[in-house]
C-alpha cells in the first residue's frame, strides 16, 4: 500500500487538484468558446440554438473547477498527502506508456500482432517469466480472442501485414 | 393480476434451452469479471456487447441477448463478494462494505460462512428487487406513456440532481465530472438542427464520443492503473464452501431478518433513484450498526455485517433496471450499457417498450429471477474455481485484460481512433479515481446528453422560452422541485454544519 513502499511523493494532492481543476476550466473555456460561436440565444422558429445548451454546460464546469481549485488552494502544508510516490508512478508509466504505444501500432500491426507482443512485453518486463512461459501465454491468448471475436462471433478485428500472410486478412 | 400472467408468459420465453444455456454462460463470465481486477460489471458487458449484434438479428434474439448481458451483471454482482471476503480486495465498488465483516470472518477461518451469507443475501436482495420491478414497473410505464418533453426533462434532471444530492463526493466535483459527460455527448452533430459542435474540424470527432469507449477506458484501464499501485501480489484465505457450511450459515440468517429488510429497501431505493450499488452497500451497512443490538461488534467479523451491505448492493443494481426499462433513464452505469445496447439492436427503450415488445421485456423480467437464482447455484458451487482465477500473477492476467479493453473499445464503431481514446479516458479515469471525481454521473451524463438537451429544447420551444413549462402540472412541478431540493442538498447541509459546528 501508500505507506511502507518508502517512496518520495513524486506529486502532492494539491498540486493534483490543481492540475485536474485547471484542465476542467480548460474544457469549460472551450465548450463556452464554441457555443458563443453557434450562437446561445433563441432562434425563430428554431428555438434554442445550437450552442445554448453546451453554453451552460461549459459555465458549470468552469465555475466548478474554480470552486474546487480554491478548495485546494486551502489545504493545509501539513495536510497535503502524496497524490502518487515515485515508485508508484514509475509503476504506473512502466505500464501506461507501452499501453500508448500499444494502442498506436494497432492501426499499422493490426491487433493480433501487437497484442502478443504487448502481453509478451508485459509478461517478460514485468513478470520475468521464462520465455517459453511468455510464448505459450501471448500466443494462446491471441489465438483464443481470434476464434472467439473473429471466427465464431463474426466481430471483425483490425488485421495487418502478418495475418496477410496467414491469408485471413 | 395482469402482471403475473404477462410474467408467466415471460417465463415461456425465458425457459427455452437456449436461453437457460446463455443465463448460466453469462453468469459464469459475470463472476470471472466481478473477481478479476479491472474487470466490472459495466465494462465488462460493455465489452462483451459486440458479441450480441450478431445474436440480437435473428428473431426472438433481443431477448436471447439481453439475458446474457444482464446475467453477466448479476454474474459480476455476485462475484465482487468472493474477493472482499477472501482476499480483503473489492473486486467491485459496492462490495467495499463487505470486506469490512467478511474479511474478518475470513481470518478466522469462517469465510465458507461469509460467502454463504454474502451470497444468499444477495439472491434475497435481487429477489425483492425483482418482485418490486414485476410489480411496479408496468405501472411506471403506463404513467410514462403520457409524458412529454417537459417531463422526461424533469426526470432527466431529476437523475443527475439525485447524484449531486446523494453521492459523498464533493458535489463540485460531482457537477464538474457530470457536466464534462453533458460536454462530450455534445460532440458531434446537434440533435435538433443538425449542427457541427465542439468537433473543430476533425473528422475522427464528427460522430461524437461513444460513451462505451468512456466506460472500457474509465472502469477498465483506471482501474488496472490504480491496481497496479497497490503492488502486484494477492494473498488470500482459503475457500472452502461444503455443504455442511451452507446449511448452518442457512440456520442463522433468519435472525437477520429485520436487517434484510431494511437494506433491501435501502437498495431498492437506491437503485430507482439513481444513488446506485456503492452508496445503497455503505448506508445500509451503517444502518445496520447503528439499530442491530450487536452493532458494536461490527467489523470484528459478523455474519450481520455481511448480510447488510450485500443484501443492498444487489437489491440496487438490480433495480437500477426498473427505470431502465421504463423511462429509459439508467439507474448505474451497468444499466446504462444495457440502455445503450437495446439501442444498438434496434429497440427504443422506455414506456413503449411496454406496449409493443411485451416478449422482450417479460423476457426479461423472468429471466432476472432464473438468472439469480442459477447465479447463487453457481457461486456456491464453484468458489474455490473462482478464487484460483485471483491467483493468476498480476503480470499474465492484467496485459490480457487491456488486449480485451482494446478489442471492445474496437469493436464499438469498428474505429482505431477508440482505443486511443479509450487510453486517454483510463488516464482519465486514474486521476478522477484518486481525486474523488465520481465516474458514474459521467457516464450518465454521455449517454443521456443528448435526449436530455432534445427534451429540454423541445420543452423550451412548446413554451416559447419560458422556464415555468416546468412547473406547469403537478406531475413536473413536484419532479423538478424534488430535483432542485436534492441539488440544493449539498449547500443546506454545509449550511447546517457552519450554523450548529463552529
Amino acid at each position: 500500500m501508500s505507506e511502507g513502499s518508502g517512496g518520495r511523493a513524486a506529486l502532492k494532492v494539491k498540486a493534483a487538484e490543481l492540475i485536474v481543476g485547471g484542465l476542467f476550466l480548460a474544457l469549460g473555456l472551450i465548450v463556452i468558446a464554441d457555443s458563443v460561436r453557434l450562437g446561445t440565444g433563441w432562434e425563430e422558429p428554431y428555438g434554442p440554438r445550437p450552442g445554448y445548451f453546451p453554453f451552460y454546460v461549459g459555465l458549470i464546469i468552469s465555475v466548478a473547477a474554480v470552486a474546487t481549485m480554491l478548495r485546494a488552494l486551502t489545504i493545509r502544508p501539513e495536510k497535503n498527502r502524496p497524490f502518487v510516490e515515485l515508485g508508484q508512478l514509475k509503476l504506473v508509466l512502466a505500464v501506461l506508456v507501452p499501453t500508448a504505444i500499444y494502442a498506436a501500432v494497432v492501426a499499422w500491426l493490426g491487433i493480433f500482432v501487437s497484442s502478443a507482443l504487448f502481453i509478451a512485453f508485459f509478461m517478460r518486463w514485468l513478470g520475468k517469466y521464462a520465455w517459453w512461459k511468455v510464448v505459450a501465454v501471448s500466443l494462446g491468448a491471441v489465438v483464443a480472442f481470434y476464434l472467439i471475436f473473429d471466427a465464431w462471433f463474426q466481430v471483425p478485428l483490425p488485421k495487418g501485414p502478418v495475418e496477410a500472410l496467414f491469408g485471413i486478412a | 393480476m395482469e402482471e403475473i400472467q404477462s410474467l408467466l408468459h415471460g417465463f415461456g420465453v425465458a425457459l427455452s434451452l437456449t436461453n437457460v444455456l446463455l443465463m448460466f454462460t453469462g453468469v459464469v463470465l459475470g463472476v470471472i469479471i466481478g473477481v478479476l481486477p479491472g474487470l466490472g460489471g459495466a465494462n465488462g458487458v460493455a465489452i462483451l456487447l459486440p458479441l450480441t449484434f450478431g445474436m440480437a438479428q435473428q428473431p426472438g434474439g433481443a431477448t436471447s441477448a439481453i439475458i446474457l448481458l444482464s446475467c453477466i451483471y448479476w454474474g459480476a454482482l455476485f462475484g465482487g463478494a468472493i474477493t472482499s471476503v477472501l482476499f480483503n480486495i473489492p473486486g467491485e465498488p459496492w462490495s467495499v462494505a463487505t470486506t469490512f465483516d467478511g474479511y474478518p470472518l475470513a481470518q478466522k477461518g469462517r469465510a465458507g460462512n461469509a460467502l454463504t451469507a454474502a451470497f444468499t443475501s444477495s439472491f434475497v436482495g435481487a429477489l425483492v428487487a425483482v418482485i418490486v420491478i414485476t410489480f411496479l414497473s408496468p405501472i411506471v410505464a403506463n404513467f410514462a406513456l403520457a409524458f412529454g418533453p417537459p417531463e422526461f426533462f424533469a426526470v432527466y434532471f431529476l437523475t443527475f440532481c439525485a447524484f449531486v444530492g446523494t453521492g459523498k463526493e464533493p458535489a463540485f466535483k460531482t457537477l464538474a465530472s457530470m457536466m464534462t459527460g453533458f460536454a462530450l455527448a455534445a460532440v458531434g452533430t446537434d440533435p435538433v438542427t443538425g449542427t457541427l459542435r465542439l468537433t473543430f474540424g476533425s473528422t475522427h470527432l464528427l460522430t461524437g464520443f461513444d460513451f462505451l469507449v468512456a466506460v472500457i477506458g474509465l472502469f477498465g484501464i483506471g482501474e488496472i492503473l490504480l491496481t497496479l499501485e497497490e503492488g502486484l501480489a494477492f494473498k488470500g484465505a482459503a475457500a472452502k464452501i461444503n455443504v455442511r457450511v451452507v446449511l448452518e450459515t442457512w440456520k442463522e440468517l433468519p435472525r437477520y431478518w429485520l436487517t434484510s429488510i431494511r437494506s433491501s429497501a435501502v437498495g431498492c431505493f437506491m437503485g430507482i433513484v439513481p444513488g446506485g450499488a456503492t452508496p445503497a452497500s455503505f448506508m445500509s451497512y451503517g444502518v445496520a450498526r447503528r439499530f442491530s443490538p450487536n452493532g458494536a461488534k461490527f467489523g470484528s467479523g459478523q455474519v450481520e455485517g455481511v448480510v447488510a451491505p450485500e443484501t443492498a448492493a444487489h437489491a440496487a443494481g438490480t433495480s437500477a433496471l426498473l427505470p431502465m426499462i421504463t423511462l429509459g433513464v439508467p439507474g448505474s452505469p451497468t444499466a446504462a450499457v444495457l440502455l445503450g445496447g437495446l439501442m444498438i439492436w434496434g429497440l427504443q427503450p422506455g414506456p413503449l417498450l411496454f406496449v409493443e415488445q411485451k416478449d422482450f421485456v417479460w423476457g426479461l423480467i423472468a429471466s432476472m429471477y432464473l438468472g439469480n437464482i442459477a447465479g447463487l447455484i453457481v457461486v456456491l458451487t464453484c468458489v474455490p474455481l473462482f478464487a484460483a482465477i485471483l491467483r493468476v500473477p498480476f503480470a499474465v492476467i492484467a496485459p490480457i485484460i487491456m488486449v480485451l479493453c482494446a478489442i471492445g473499445a474496437f469493436t464499438v464503431k469498428n474505429a482505431i481512433f477508440d482505443v486511443w481514446m479509450m487510453v486517454v479516458f483510463g488516464v482519465l479515469g486514474y486521476l478522477f479515481k484518486k481525486l474523488q471525481y465520481p465516474l458514474a454521473p459521467m457516464v450518465l451524463a454521455i449517454v443521456l446528453g443528448d435526449a436530455a438537451e432534445s427534451s429540454f429544447r423541445q420543452a423550451m420551444l412548446v413554451s416559447h422560452g419560458n422556464l415555468s413549462v416546468f412547473f406547469s402540472n403537478a406531475l413536473v412541478g413536484s419532479l423538478t422541485t424534488l430535483a432542485l431540493a436534492l441539488l440544493l442538498w449539498p449547500l443546506a447541509a454545509w449550511t447546517l454544519r457552519k450554523v450548529k459546528g463552529d
